[in-house]
């Protein structure tokens, strides 16, 4: 993969966007935690497509201040389709996880002809108070590991939470594993149900949504409240994956999504 | 120098097993579980009572604070409060140090600039206008503000604030966070264009640098004492020379846990108060104190990279420890004061916020705290600095008067 850096909203945003691959465009939105831990996922799709993956405003280095380029979910939404502008993608497949899941359903109900097709990948969004999101911003550091993965034991979640061993790259390490919390809660925090239950049957789109079976941040049941509302979707489980299926079990997503976009899943 | 006696009015009566049974002070402990409303309202009434006595035993101010959903201090609205000492203490010189309401928390927030305005009135201009940011517990978790944009609301309510007290005119607020049509508030304050100032702060070189550019009063408010504040304090006074202010002593506040007894030994009456104040009252968890978002990244690197203290098992330290490291200054009066006196010279201190009530300490023993603090010990602390300076961040009315 290689990255370039865009300048977006009047200047006021620069964008790292890691890419690669050939084949039809795809766009990869990230989850709270930055798009370090994506990108052995990212490289598995980038077979058969053209990836991009762009950094949530706020994240790019050198560019913190640009989480306050953005208030809402209109700017939010209405700053992609900038992006999806300078990127040169028509309407790509579009792939989000956890917060990127939410954004991308946003994307796909605000401009439905600006998605080719949807992969919701435990996606937040909406809420039921009987099996309340977990507020993965405040997991106590012992405790992170088991709510994040289905074994926490496992190499995946070792490497998910590895720091570099030099001090000054362990810091920026560290600073930007919170710091991505940060700008992507902006948009969500306290509670992550923002409306979209009232835009999400704009999305016209054909959805795959994926769902690690041992999610203990957002229930797999969601998986039926997101299917139920969006019309045509499917929805598969990932078994032996928490909330983040991509990273614990990236070769059987990677493998659905493609089959899904392939028009054979 | 000016000494202010501060309150946090904790709850002084918690179950022996509450440290095994929870992991925080805050947000954790059900009310319904563990606290008993007629005990509350005797520590509110004990706790002003408290305060009343220190402004008679010679305090010159009395401040109070804002938190929510905790067991370790919770003054929901500090204004209740001031309002209530502002009348108690008529006619004395004391001020009545709001220190203060929090202004992301509370939307609009000309609400505050109104509480203080009514203060300030109700106390004949002895208001000491404090605005801290609020620990992001508070605001983030109690109140529901986004940890991003905590700083942000804070600034421009502060703006919104001292416009809305001074302006001549009706006037439209048109911020990012609060829009207001038309502004026009009642009462203002006594003290034009606004009362003194103070910014308290925690530690976090953000504040520090907003305060001095503001030219405010920035207060720290560690419970950690004066020996383990030089790094801050160093830095405090690099950064006022930096930005090309003067060396004025009362630029700074600083608070301190102090028990003052008989002799050394018999301080350790207070060794089982302390004690419950730092394993029971101050134990939070670092997961509801660092939310994302809460510090900027600048800050949060430099927090990374060189920690302010060392982390601490403060349930594993004893009285004795909390002594020996200066977290609590106890002792006889002659003690307190050289180490006091010590203290505040090192950091050039000028305004000295004594917690002469912390953790389950009984209402008997905190006046008992208070009388021979302000006998003992106040007297020798009172006249420093004001040869060389003057208080600048003190109500104008209250400069220079005998209480």
């Amino acid at each position: 993969m290689e990255e370039r850096t865009l300048r977006l909203w009047q200047g006021g945003i620069e964008t790292r966007v890691e890419e690669g691959g050939e084949g039809p465009p795809l766009v990869f939105l990230h989850g709270p935690w930055g798009l370090s831990g994506d990108r052995d996922f990212l490289g598995l799709l980038a077979a058969n497509h053209r990836v991009h993956a762009p950094w949530h405003p706020g994240t790019s280095p050198g560019n913190p201040e640009a989480i306050h380029r953005l208030d809402d979910w209109l700017d939010l939404v209405a700053y992609y389709g900038e992006l999806f502008d300078r990127l040169g993608v028509e309407a790509p497949a579009l792939v989000g996880h956890s917060f990127g899941g939410m954004l991308a359903c946003e994307i796909a109900a605000a401009m439905p002809q600006r998605v080719g097709r949807l992969v919701l990948i435990d996606p937040l969004g909406l809420w039921r108070a009987d099996r309340p999101v977990r507020n993965w911003m405040i997991l106590p550091e012992t405790e992170r590991a088991r709510a994040l993965f289905a074994d926490p034991q496992d190499a995946a979640a070792a490497r998910f939470f590895a720091l570099p061993a030099d001090p000054a790259e362990r810091v920026a390490a560290q600073a930007g594993f919170t710091w991505a919390q940060a700008c992507t809660g902006k948009f969500v925090w306290p509670i992550p149900d923002k409306g979209l239950k009232k835009r999400i049957h704009r999305i016209a789109t054909p959805t795959l949504i994926l769902w690690g079976e041992a999610d203990a941040i957002i229930a797999p049941a969601y998986a039926r409240d997101f299917a139920d509302r969006i019309a045509g979707a499917q929805v598969a489980m990932i078994a032996s994956a928490g909330h983040l299926p991509q990273v614990e079990q990236s070769q059987e997503t990677a493998r659905r999504v493609r089959d899904f976009l392939a028009g054979g899943g | 120098m000016k000494i202010c006696m501060f309150h946090l009015m904790p709850y002084r009566d918690l179950p022996a097993d509450f440290d095994r049974r929870y992991q925080s002070a805050y947000l954790d402990p059900v009310w319904f579980d563990v606290a008993d409303p007629d005990k509350v309202g005797r520590y509110y009434n004990w706790t002003l009572d408290e305060m009343a006595y220190a402004a008679r035993a010679g305090m010159h101010g009395l401040c109070t604070n804002q938190h929510h959903q905790n067991v370790y201090g919770f003054m929901a609205n500090p204004s209740l409060l001031g309002a209530a000492l502002a009348k108690m203490t008529d006619g004395r010189n004391v001020a009545i140090v709001q220190i203060g309401s929090t202004l992301p928390s509370t939307s609009p927030p000309t609400r505050i600039a109104e509480e203080y305005a009514m203060i300030d009135c109700l106390s004949g201009g002895r208001l000491v206008a404090g605005f801290p940011t609020g620990l992001p517990t508070d605001a983030t978790l109690s109140n529901g503000i986004v940890p991003v944009e905590q700083r942000e609301r804070y600034r421009e309510a502060l703006d919104l604030v001292l416009k809305a007290w001074s302006a001549r005119e009706v006037f439209a607020w048109n911020g990012r966070h609060y829009q207001l049509p038309m502004v026009n508030l009642w009462p203002r304050p006594i003290q034009q264009p606004h009362p003194p100032i103070w910014i308290p702060g925690s530690g976090s070189a953000t504040t520090v640098e907003f305060a001095v550019d503001r030219d405010d009063c920035f207060c720290h408010l560690s419970y950690f004492g004066a020996k383990n504040a030089e790094t801050l304090g160093d830095y405090y006074w690099d950064t006022v020379a930096k930005r090309g202010r003067d060396a004025n002593p009362y630029r700074l506040g600083f608070l301190q846990l102090i028990g003052v007894a008989e002799s050394d030994a018999a301080a350790e009456e207070y060794a089982p108060h302390v004690e419950y104040f730092f394993h029971k009252l101050l134990y939070t968890p670092q997961y509801y104190q660092a939310i994302p978002g809460y510090q900027d990244l600048p800050s949060l690197k430099r927090a990374l990279a060189a920690p302010l203290r060392e982390r601490l098992d403060l349930r594993a330290l004893k009285y004795k420890d909390f002594v020996e490291r200066g977290f609590l200054i106890a002792g006889s009066p002659a003690t307190v004061r050289d180490q006091l006196l010590a203290g505040v010279k090192r950091l050039r201190i000028g305004h000295l916020l004594a917690l002469l009530h912390f953790g389950s300490m009984p209402h008997e023993l905190c006046l008992k705290n208070i009388d021979l603090f302000c006998r003992e010990v106040l007297p020798a602390l009172a006249p420093l600095w004001d040869d060389e300076w003057h208080d600048r961040w003190w109500p104008q009315r209250l400069q220079g008067g005998e209480a």
